[in-house]
């Protein structure tokens, strides 16, 4: 079939924090850009991030990027590999002076340096003292930075396809990565983008659990077309959950909440956590909090009419404080869960928060696969950044405003990596094969033509419930073997979805079968990669691997301090080193310890 | 020009999770029977930051714009 095709030196596939800052690198250096991207750029998600940009500047406190890498390794579980670690810390400082002069509006010390605030897991002197090192815009970081990064590049021509649906990966038969296929939502037309780089930064794939902190978008695009084209996926068992958020809706109520006196209840109003952690009860850390939760909701102490959710009850603070201190919350409540916490408490579940693992790639942002015995090879053309990307720098747990760092270094070093290969005449327009299009043609066809097939709602629902149920904040080792099974079920009913809309123009149902096409492969990743991880680590937690003596906090050094590697190609399992050796010998490796806080 | 609804529709889609799930309703309940003018008025509303929106939507800042003010209260009914 005759399809349109577009030739640009490179396209980037999606445009938050990520893809803005590596098309910023492409486009300055004069090479021809084209970003697709399904909503309008500063409609990202990176918007909803909150808490800062990690970089120890030390305007406020003293700090330092050795500091920073400890923390961040620590953070990690070990899991983290120490050559990108090293990369991304030492690079903090250069990105976030960079998006000073952009126009981001940091907020401000007195005498005129970026103000720096405290975050949690971040310390001084290798974990004795807290340490001001998150660089903040109000409590619109996320969002100040898209918009400055957004206008650079519109500064600098970069080229955008707003509005249009990535569909898959085109590859040669040597593996090279070429372009991607993609559908313009406005005519339903789908065309062939013909590059010498193709850049992932599509984020996180947070929708795959039924209760999610992700906006809508956030479907795993990038992560499902890498594993249609045969690229495994890296540390996918690791999601990062945060205790709070609102029971069927996933909103978040902030750790503020508890901060102010808030306390959680169980179905006979107990105050479960004093059992669980006798000091800091309610503002224990986020997983002892979100086990001890689910611990009450699995031994049917939960609350509601399918007793699934705790409640967290201010309703003792005075009215003028909770419309003095938490006003945010108070709306998020009366318009989520229909309660307003002034009268009564708020219901709460574990809520999937952001995504550790993903496209596995080296600290220059160039996708890396397993090849001829090295599992470490680039894959000719391809690169990724930040959430989608595994680089990795968050292991098996991700350190609060690491990730907005974590976008600005792998954006820019993926960006940057392009430049050099281009440069050096390393990547040239290889000729696309004649099927270039098929496998995506074949995709929309079958849509357009199923018959008696599975509704999209329902089956994402299901995966949803599936994923919630079996993968959660709390792993048990029965639930995750059966929710092997179940995910397969499942998969295989995303196979023959069915849309009545059959309209070629702003189909949005169309729109949403494909994303479901992504989201399903997340999740096998995701089910079985934790089924298959017998030890706990970070945010893996499984009761059958407890807190002893020979593997504290239940994590297995000998047989697991390794990544997993998933392939879609029958669920196939492989693994490779973690990377405990810094990049330079500016730093000596950070040691294997016990991670306690 | 009259808006494609398929177009207004998939706008709807929003950075914030607070957003997608106050929009999911408004589809539910009152996307199909909008009048042009009233589509019109959401498609303009549609270009602010999601914020801005939010805020007018959880009535933390008033609208001030006469145009989005119908379709503002129809996002705020639970």
């Amino acid at each position: 079939m005759n399809v349109a095709k577009r030739t640009f030196d490179a396209v980037i596939v999606g445009a938050g924090g990520a893809g803005l800052r590596a098309a910023l690198q492409l486009s300055e250096a004069g090479l021809k850009t084209a970003v697709l991207t399904k909503v309008f750029p500063t409609r990202s998600h990176t918007v909803a991030a909150q808490g800062g940009v990690a970089a120890s500047l030390g305007n406020t406190t003293e700090d330092n990027w050795h500091w920073h890498m400890y923390d961040t390794v620590k953070g990690s579980d070990w899991l983290g590999d120490q050559d990108s670690i090293e990369f991304m810390v030492k690079k903090a400082n250069e990105v976030v002076v960079e998006l000073e002069h952009y126009g981001m509006p940091f907020d401000r010390t007195d005498n005129g340096k970026i103000y720096q605030r405290p975050f949690g897991g971040h310390s001084m002197n290798y974990g004795q003292a807290p340490v001001m090192r998150s660089c903040a815009a109000a409590d619109r970081t996320g969002h100040a930075m898209l918009h400055a990064l957004y206008q650079r590049n519109v500064r600098a021509n970069t080229q955008f396809f707003v509005e249009w649906n990535a569909l898959d990966l085109i590859r040669n038969s040597a593996g090279d990565v070429l372009g991607v296929t993609a559908i313009e939502m406005e005519t339903g037309e789908v065309s062939i983008f013909h590059a010498k780089a193709t850049i992932f930064a599509t984020g996180g794939a947070g929708r795959i659990f039924y209760s999610s902190t992700n906006a809508f978008i956030n479907t795993g695009d990038g992560l499902g077309m890498a594993a249609r084209a045969g690229i495994p996926l890296e540390d996918m068992e690791f999601w990062q959950f945060h205790p709070t958020g609102v029971a069927g809706a996933g909103v978040l109520i902030t750790e503020g909440v508890r901060g102010e006196g808030g306390i959680l209840r169980n179905s006979s109003g107990e105050r479960f956590m004093e059992r669980y952690a006798p000091n800091l009860k309610d503002l224990a850390s986020r997983d002892v909090v979100s086990r001890s939760m689910v611990t009450e909701i699995n031994e049917g102490r939960g609350c509601g009419a399918d007793k699934d959710h705790v409640l967290l009850d201010i309703t003792h603070l005075s009215p003028e404080t909770i419309m003095k201190r938490l006003p945010g919350i108070r709306e998020i409540s009366i318009q989520f869960a229909g309660v307003d916490p002034i009268k009564a408490p708020i219901p709460v579940v574990p809520t999937a928060h952001y995504q550790m693992g993903g496209i596995p790639t080296n600290y220059k942002g160039q996708v890396i696969a397993p090849k001829d015995g090295n599992p470490n090879t680039p894959v000719v053309g391809f690169y990724a950044a930040g959430e989608c990307a595994c680089a990795s720098v968050h292991g098996a747990n991700r350190l609060g405003t690491n990730s907005l760092l974590d976008l600005l270094v792998f954006g820019k070093s993926a960006g940057e990596s392009v430049v050099e290969d281009f440069k050096s005449g390393n990547l040239t327009l290889k000729p696309l094969p004649d099927d270039a299009a098929d496998a995506s043609l074949a995709r929309i066809a079958r849509l357009e033509s199923q018959k008696s097939g599975t509704d999209v709602h329902e089956v994402r629902l299901t995966m949803q419930r599936t994923m919630q149920k079996h993968a959660g904040v709390f792993r048990f080792k029965d639930l995750l073997s059966e929710g092997v099974t179940r995910i397969l079920e499942v998969a295989e009913q995303s196979l023959h979805t069915e849309i009545a809309d059959k309209s070629k123009v702003w189909n949005t149902a169309r729109t949403e079968a494909l994303e479901l096409d992504n989201l399903i492969e997340v999740a096998k990743a995701t089910m079985v990669s934790a089924e298959a991880r017998k030890e706990s680590r970070g945010a893996h937690v499984r009761d059958d691997a407890p807190d002893t003596a020979e593997h504290p906090n239940g994590r297995d050094d000998q047989n697991w301090l390794k990544h997993t590697l998933w392939y879609r190609d029958g669920n196939r399992l492989d693994y490779k080193p973690v990377n405990l050796k810094p990049l330079s010998d500016d730093v000596e490796p950070i040691a294997l310890a016990k991670r306690t806080y | 020009m009259t808006l494609n609804r398929g177009r207004v529709r998939w706008q709807c889609r929003r950075a914030l999770l607070e957003l997608d799930l106050v929009f999911t309703r408004f589809l539910e309940r009152h996307f199909d029977r909008l009048t042009d003018d009233q589509l019109a008025d959401l498609e303009d509303l549609l270009r602010c930051d999601d914020y801005d929106l939010w805020a007018m939507v959880n009535g933390s800042k008033a609208c001030e714009t006469e145009r989005w003010k119908q379709v503002i209260d129809l996002l705020r009914e639970r």
